[in-house]
């Protein structure tokens, strides 16, 4: 199940644009982060308890469109922003990148991610599970139209918030 | 002289040498002066003295009627510390049910949720109906006769009862009433159920649990305290304001947003804030966040309020924010959407937090998304505010390691005041007294 259904995108180059993806966070360069997505683009954190759930008639963690993204990312850079103030330090590890589906012009990407949340004087918060993106391309260049990231635990427990970008 | 505040340290659980009891809650009327001894958010004595005075005692949140909706449902909890199912049993009778087998003890029932045609123990394999009572026994014949079958049941919650669909329990079989018991919270949680025509909310499907490691008091203090709005939450202010909501206050006020608020004591220890709307509702106040295309159907749900209620009520329960907070650990905030959040003291500075959003039974499917979409612009762990009030609570808490240096909290805002605003701390104080009161009882 590993050979590309598209022939124009190889699972190298998803793996690449998702490492990109991942150095961007991790250095808070959120608005070249945000340079990533497409214009309608969605990003959410389904709730632990139902994690295939709709976020239209389910209570989400996250559930962002476009504009509400945008605002987000100002909220991140301001120093009020007192959970991310001053920034975490977060390592993302990605794993197990696949190509699960080729829509039109949509591409369906599952990647599994560890994502470790350093604070000064706190234990580090571990955020574990995996991703469902929709990757589409625009005038030629893989953009973000739906980003999924989905918890393995139970609850959020002592990962606490998800103040950052997951 | 302000010896009132100087530091005095009165040994664990604010016992001097001597074995006098030192208060830990300070108020003189005749100085204006309220504070709070800092020992109560770390030490571990009072932590625990406070399981027995007020988590023992008082009326704890177990859940809503809508989440064991039909027979067999049921959802396993955890309630003042005790494993509990709250199900609704085959005939339509809602239990709580201590979650421990009447054998030795193991939990019975393992799962978040579902629906059962009974509890199964996987240790012996004993079995019970959804009502409790003890069906099924691994070779019973080898039990004594003084084995009693029908008095081995899962046990229930000394008392439980409900108020408008929301459960409570109680571990004191002597406590009063749960309408006694709620006052002026009543007449709170009536302005949040006649959003619904029918007078049905519901508890929407997603639960939000995370930590905080903070001592629980302070997210009682953090529910209904707006005096820390602007400096905790400027940058939701920011966002509502990008999104073109108008967040000027109303003309001829110097106070903090959002003006003419007030704090209430309703009884008992639990208290309110009930201010004024300016942030939109979904029940029913359109701001530009909704977007042009819900202003006619928010429009319609004003309509039926004001033809069912009148304008007077309709404007009341529509108008106003209320961030409600039942003794001890409960709070119903209706606000940008309406939030159900209780909170268990782990630690003396660790607390579990499981929140919920409640929607009306009618709601359609558009707007149900909105409401969603509304509670997550404020409310929860990924929401554009509730991550700094976690922020604030844990560096509270870090602050207190210098308890003994810097004993006391102040509370005394508004305390010259005749009209006790919002972001004043008269209704904090409330919650004070009433802890205060219970823990001295039981010293
Ligand atoms: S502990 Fe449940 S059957 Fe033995
Ligand atoms: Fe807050």
């Amino acid at each position: 199940m590993n050979k590309p259904l598209d022939a124009t995108v190889s699972r190298a180059e998803i793996e690449d644009f998702l490492f990109h993806e991942a150095d961007l966070l991790d250095n808070w360069k959120l608005d070249d982060w945000l340079a990533l997505l497409t214009d309608d683009a969605a990003y959410y954190v389904p709730p632990n308890d139902k994690p295939d759930a709709d976020h239209r008639t389910t209570l989400f963690t996250i559930a962002d469109d476009i504009v509400r993204l945008r605002e987000r990312v100002i909220r991140l850079k301001d120093p009020n922003c007192h959970a991310e103030y001053p920034p975490s330090r977060t390592r993302r590890l990605i794993a197990n990148v696949r190509i699960v589906g080729v829509d039109g012009d949509t591409i369906g990407v599952a990647a599994n991610f560890a994502v470790y949340r350093y604070r000064r004087g706190e234990p580090v918060r571990e955020f574990v599970g995996h991703y469902r993106h929709k990757l589409r391309r625009v005038g030629g260049v893989l953009k973000i139209a739906e980003r999924r990231a989905i918890l393995d635990a139970h609850e959020l427990g002592p990962m606490g918030s998800v103040s950052f970008i997951l | 002289m302000n010896d009132h505040f100087a530091p005095q340290y009165a040994g664990p659980g604010g016992r001097s040498g001597g074995g006098r009891v030192q208060p830990l809650v300070r108020e003189s009327r005749e100085n204006l002066s309220f504070a709070v001894n800092r020992e109560v958010f770390v030490s571990r004595e009072i932590f625990e003295r406070e399981q027995r005075a007020i988590f023992d005692r008082c009326w704890i949140y177990l859940g809503h009627a809508s989440e064991v909706r039909n027979p067999g449902d049921y959802k396993t909890r955890s309630v003042a510390g005790r494993p509990v199912i709250f199900c609704r049993d085959r005939s339509g009778q809602v239990h709580g049910l201590i979650n421990s087998c009447r054998h030795r003890g193991a939990i019975v029932c393992r799962e978040r949720e579902g629906n059962a045609r009974g509890f199964y123990c996987m240790y012996h394999g004993w079995t019970y109906n959804t009502d409790g009572t003890l069906r099924g026994v691994p070779d019973e014949a080898s039990y004594p006769p003084s084995f009693d079958k029908a008095a081995m049941g899962l046990a229930h919650v000394p008392r439980l009862e409900s108020y408008k669909d929301f459960y409570f329990v109680s571990f004191d079989r002597n406590a009063v009433d749960l309408e006694t018991y709620l006052a002026g919270a009543k007449a709170y949680i009536d302005l949040v159920v006649d959003q619904s025509p029918s007078g049905r909310m519901e508890i929407i499907s997603g639960i939000q649990e995370y930590d905080i490691k903070a001592n629980w008091k302070l997210l009682v203090e953090n529910s209904v305290d707006d005096y820390h709005l602007v400096a905790t939450h400027s940058t939701w202010l920011n966002y509502m304001r990008n999104s073109g909501v108008n967040m000027s206050p109303p003309k001829g006020s110097g106070l903090l947003l959002p003006t003419k608020g007030l704090g209430k004591d309703l009884g008992n220890g639990h208290l309110t804030t009930d201010n004024p709307n300016y942030r939109g509702r979904p029940v029913a106040r359109w701001i530009s966040v909704y977007g042009e295309d819900a202003k006619a159907d928010i429009e319609a749900i004003r309509a039926e309020l004001a033809a069912r209620l009148g304008e007077a009520r309709a404007a009341r329960v529509a108008d106003t924010n209320r961030n409600l907070a039942i003794f001890p650990n409960l709070v119903i905030n209706d606000g940008s959407s309406v939030t159900v959040r209780h909170f268990t003291p782990v630690a003396p500075d660790l607390m579990h937090v499981t929140a919920w959003a409640l929607g009306p039974v009618e709601e359609t499917e558009a707007q149900r998304a909105r409401r969603l979409h509304a509670f997550l612009t404020f409310y929860g762990p990924g929401g554009f505010a509730t991550p700094d009030d976690v922020a604030a609570l844990e560096n509270a808490q870090q602050g207190y390691a210098s308890w003994r240096e810097v004993p006391w909290n102040d509370l005394s805002r508004g305390m010259a005041k005749n009209e006790h605003t919002n972001t004043d701390e008269e209704h904090l104080r409330v919650f004070w007294r009433r802890w205060s009161e219970l823990m001295e009882a039981h010293a």
